[in-house]
């Protein structure tokens, strides 16, 4: 087998759109956190980015279809490490996350996330057939069910979910039958009010508070309706004062409403602005899984682009008022070295699909 | 094996694209609704979160007394209130709110609804004058309550004691019905306005225009920048007529009995002091007061938060006399009134007593005033008739208001054959006309109408209207227009009112009813009263019971002739005149001791007096023996310098 890689074949545009994204993030981080307890956040950002650049390369290196062979011993190591949280883990604001490592706070969860998409695209690819069994979608929504469930018991409901898209688009190209998956979704509608009745106290306010933000506009409806307020005002070409944002009236400006705080300061233009970056890097990363060289690998990008428009969706929608809070970052912009990380691992998993490209 | 594979569906990848740039269209429809359709909405909103209107609250104007004393002084103090700008449920904290305010949480949130339908900017009053510690509430919960904010409030100061409590009157936050009568329509609940006296009759003079000041705060509340300030106009000043000397005077006099007292300058109108009891501090209600403290007073039978002086209607008794005699005299009937009084005549049937058992014998005009003989009045009144008596009473202002410049006078009841149709739709009997003949029957007057129609008379028909500001200081179209300086001349015979006085003069000598009340070297001219306020036999079913005694009344002036201040007095419960007269010549004593203290050539002479002293030193028997010369000032007593604990 002759193997050919070069960095020739390294997806650059796709890097240089990425990085785009990255630096408003970075120049939003800088603008929000200035005077408050957070300022000069935005330099730690520049290095968890360069940091994620760097293991970008790395990922890419690893030949992914030699991950994919030893990828049932990745999935049980996931599996341990969430165990280890749910055990060990550092409680903060009433939930496990976090496993704290000497030197550093690490979130399992999120690397979790990428055993899972190779999982995943493991599992569809050697399944060889245009339709699925019952039994085979089943067990799809098993190897991903077990470590959401697992992740719902920390509680953090928000990351759980993320890991919901990498099943349906798994399910989805690899043949769901359309009256599998509405009958799959008739169910999870039957369930709801017993995942209602499970959710903790705090997750049900802020459903609620989605749903009727003024109900209770100082507590739970607060950061909605302070979202709202910031990007509202922002109108076409920015708020010249960006009060929202710099008068902290929106919370967590860096983090999970970062979107807001741009949109805030830079207006409906900037903010379509971006939204047209990361559409361009979705498009270029599903052009990249239609040239992957095999199933696996078109598997492997696809669950990056789920997890992706997954998370703008839950983001962005949260910002403009049609997703409840759920504590999901927007990835590549928010501040926070496990997102970014995240991020450039997952894409140096797409570059090592399309380094390999030619390769047969 | 990897190599075996085939391609995926190209359909379902196409779709997974579709799906992706419908999310993106949803999402950027997001945008586009918040940041331009309703961009407009949002920044308004934005603009009430961090921009915060804070009133400067403007100082109401002191209260001065002629000399320029101060009355009614104003004292910095901190209000709490709830800034209405931010987006924060009101209601939600009004629990924390109230504990920390000590208030209850209910009334916390009164206040919010109470304030529901005013603008953003306008905050709502939480609590006046907090002390100490509830002010370290407000400053360590900046963060929990950001809407909680304090500011400097002028709380009225007034004197100790309900000193001149019913005069000045008080302030209070305008009340929601108040804020529904069209007077009150431009003021927005939470402002503090007179609720009585002074305070209310010149409360638009009184009250300043409150400044605001706009600042940028962040989310926590904190000011991050000032935008702008408009300052508040403090309150003019208002000076009155009242002399404090002579209300000092005037309020130890009646201390610790029921009534009122009225100085006035017979000249001017000006009321140089008025004084009704029992009192209440209007200290303790300034802004607020508790409920059962406002029930105590309200339901008390002695009606502490009645003037008196100008609300009291209660039958004049005795000095009544003074105006029959003028209505006598002016028709021609009492100069040649001679009765013979042996301790009562019959009218219509029925016999009328007089005060003296004995009878006062062989009486006329001048012997009737001054030892006040009911059976010469008795037969005046039946020879005048009632129209004839109300013709007069009422050209001296009887049952009509006086016109003073003070909040809810009443006007009294001066009967007449008319008023009874009219009142009661029955004829007027002959016989009610001998009892008004002494001041009883259904005649009532206020103190303040009374002594303005006495005054009249002392002033040979110049009748004035009195008041409690000093015109001087109002523009000229005011005056005119609210008849501070209205003259009214009332036709009287100088032979009649010369007579009248000259017989008022006696009333303090030895052969007068008031004896004891004369302070010599003073000459008082006046006339005592004994009102009954229920029949005689009334009252000896009642066992004498001292609510029912009877009202002593004294109104009195000096000099006698061009008199320069009259007294009047009623003292409640006070039994006879010459009580009530002691009281009004103290005033009147405190007056004239003022006028004679008053600077002259010879005090500002140096006083270096020449005196002679023997001593002897201490263990030494010799006796020594010199002249020395002493600069002796001349002693004054010493004028209050402002009214009592203001100073």
């Amino acid at each position: 087998m002759s193997r050919y890689v070069s960095f020739r074949d390294f997806d650059w545009l796709l890097l240089i759109f990425v990085l785009m994204i990255c630096g408003l993030g970075i120049m939003e981080i800088r603008s929000a956190t200035a005077h408050t307890q957070f300022a000069g956040a935005h330099i730690k950002q520049v290095y968890w980015v360069m940091g994620g650049v760097g293991a970008m390369f790395l990922m890419s290196l690893i030949n992914y279809q030699a991950m994919l062979d030893k990828v049932h011993w990745l999935y049980i190591a996931a599996l341990t490490s969430l165990m280890l949280v749910l055990i060990f883990g550092q409680k903060y604001k009433g939930a496990r996350r976090w496993v704290k490592l000497p030197g550093m706070h690490f979130q399992p969860s999120e690397w979790v996330k990428l055993i899972l998409i190779l999982a995943v695209a493991k599992y569809f690819a050697d399944l060889q057939q245009r339709e699925l069994s019952w039994p085979e979608f089943i067990k799809a929504g098993a190897i991903v069910g077990v470590p959401m469930l697992m992740v719902l018991r920390q509680p953090d409901l928000g990351t759980a979910l993320t890991y919901l898209p990498i099943a349906v688009i798994g399910s989805f190209l690899g043949g769901v039958r359309l009256k599998q998956a509405l009958i799959v979704i008739l169910a999870a509608v039957l369930l709801m009010p017993l995942a209602w009745h499970a959710l903790k106290p705090y997750q049900r306010d802020r459903l609620t508070s989605f749903m009727h933000p003024d109900a209770d506009s100082q507590d739970k409806g607060y950061q909605v309706n302070q979202s709202l307020i910031a990007v509202g005002s922002g109108g076409i070409w920015g708020s010249t004062e960006g009060s929202q944002t710099h008068l902290a009236f929106l919370p967590v400006p860096q983090t999970d409403f970062i979107f807001a705080a741009f949109a805030e300061e830079h207006g409906f233009v900037g903010a379509l602005g971006v939204l047209l970056l990361y559409f361009i890097v979705l498009m270029r990363l599903t052009q990249n899984a239609q040239t992957a060289p095999d199933r696996a690998g078109t598997f492997v990008v696809m669950g990056v682009v789920a997890v992706l428009s997954f998370h703008i969706l839950v983001n962005v929608g949260m910002v403009v008022g049609f997703m409840p809070v759920t504590g999901i970052p927007l990835p590549l912009m928010s501040y926070g070295g496990s997102s970014v990380l995240f991020m450039f691992l997952a894409l140096g998993m797409v570059m090592n699909v399309r380094m390999r490209r030619f390769v047969n | 094996m990897f190599g075996r594979d085939e391609k995926l569906s190209s359909v379902r990848l196409t779709a997974v694209q579709y799906i992706i740039l419908a999310i993106f269209l949803i999402l950027a429809y997001g945008l586009w609704r918040l940041q331009v359709m309703q961009s407009e909405f949002y920044a308004g909103l934005a603009e009430r979160n961090r921009v915060r209107t804070v009133p400067i609250l403007a100082p109401r104007g002191k209260i001065l007394d002629r000399e320029g004393r101060v009355i009614v002084d104003n004292y910095p103090s901190f209000t709490a209130l709830l800034l209405r700008d931010s987006l924060r449920d009101l209601s939600a904290d009004a629990d924390l709110i109230a504990k920390g305010l000590n208030m209850n949480p209910s009334e916390v949130r009164e206040h919010i609804r109470k304030f529901a339908s005013m603008p953003q900017y306008q905050p709502i009053f939480l609590k006046d004058d907090i002390t100490p510690d509830e002010l370290a509430f407000v400053e360590s919960h900046r963060n929990e309550l950001p809407e909680l904010d304090t500011i400097m409030a002028h709380r009225r100061l007034y004197p100790r004691k309900g000193f001149m409590a019913h005069l000045v009157g008080y302030v209070g936050e305008v009340s929601e019905d108040m804020l529904n009568q069209p007077q009150w329509e431009f003021y927005n609940p939470g402002d503090v306005v007179g609720r009585s006296g002074i305070e209310l009759q010149y409360n638009q003079m009184l009250m300043g225009k409150n400044g605001a000041r706009r600042t940028i705060v962040n989310s926590r509340g904190k000011e991050v920048q000032s935008l702008s300030e408009t300052p508040a106009v403090p309150g003019t000043q208002l000076k009155l007529t009242v002399d404090i000397d002579l209300q000092i005077a005037a309020e130890e006099a009646i201390e610790g009995k029921n009534g009122a007292i009225i100085a006035m300058d017979p000249r001017t109108g000006e009321i140089l002091a008025m004084v009704s009891r029992p009192t209440f501090d209007p200290n303790n209600f300034a802004v607020r007061i508790s409920r059962g403290e406002w029930n105590k007073l309200v339901t008390d039978p002695d009606k502490p938060l009645l003037n008196k002086a100008i609300q009291a209607q209660l039958a004049p008794g005795s000095t009544f006399k003074i105006i029959m005699s003028v209505a006598g005299w002016q028709e021609g009937v009492a100069q040649s009134l001679n009765v013979h009084c042996n301790g009562g005549a019959n009218f219509y049937g029925r016999r009328f007593g007089c005060w003296v058992k004995q009878g006062h014998g062989a009486v006329d005009l001048t012997k009737a005033i001054y030892q006040s003989c009911d059976v010469f009045f008795y037969t005046l009144a039946e020879k005048l008739g009632i129209n004839r008596i109300a013709k007069y009473a009422t050209a001296l202002g009887l049952g009509q208001k006086t016109g003073i410049d003070l909040p809810q006078e009443v006007s009294g009841v001066m009967p007449s054959e008319e008023w009874k149709i009219r009142n009661f739709k029955q004829k007027w009997f002959a016989g009610e006309t001998i009892s008004v003949g002494i001041g009883q029957g259904a005649v009532a007057t206020t103190p303040v109408q009374l002594m303005r129609a006495i005054a009249a008379i002392s002033m040979g028909g110049r009748m004035v209207v009195p008041h409690v500001a000093n015109p001087s200081e109002f523009p000229q179209a005011y005056v005119a227009a609210n008849h501070y300086m209205d003259v009214k001349n009332i036709p009287i015979e100088p032979s009649g009112w010369n007579l009248i006085t000259d017989a008022m003069g006696r009333v303090l000598l030895p052969e007068g009813t008031a004896p004891s009340a004369h302070i010599p070297g003073i000459d008082i001219a006046g006339k005592t009263g004994s009102a009954q306020i229920v029949s005689l036999a009334t009252r000896a079913k009642h066992e004498n019971s001292e609510a029912l005694a009877q009202n002593g009344w004294f109104v009195g002036f000096t000099p006698r002739r061009n008199p320069e201040i009259i007294v009047a007095v009623l003292f409640e419960g006070g039994e006879h005149g010459r009580l009530a007269a002691r009281l009004a010549t103290q005033v009147i004593k405190a007056y004239v001791d003022k006028q004679r203290r008053l600077p002259s050539k010879v005090a500002k002479q140096d006083h270096k007096v020449d005196v002679g002293a023997i001593w002897n030193e201490a263990g030494d028997e010799e006796f020594h023996g010199g002249r020395f010369l002493i600069d002796v000032a001349k002693p004054r007593l010493p004028l209050a310098t402002a009214a009592p604990g203001l100073r």
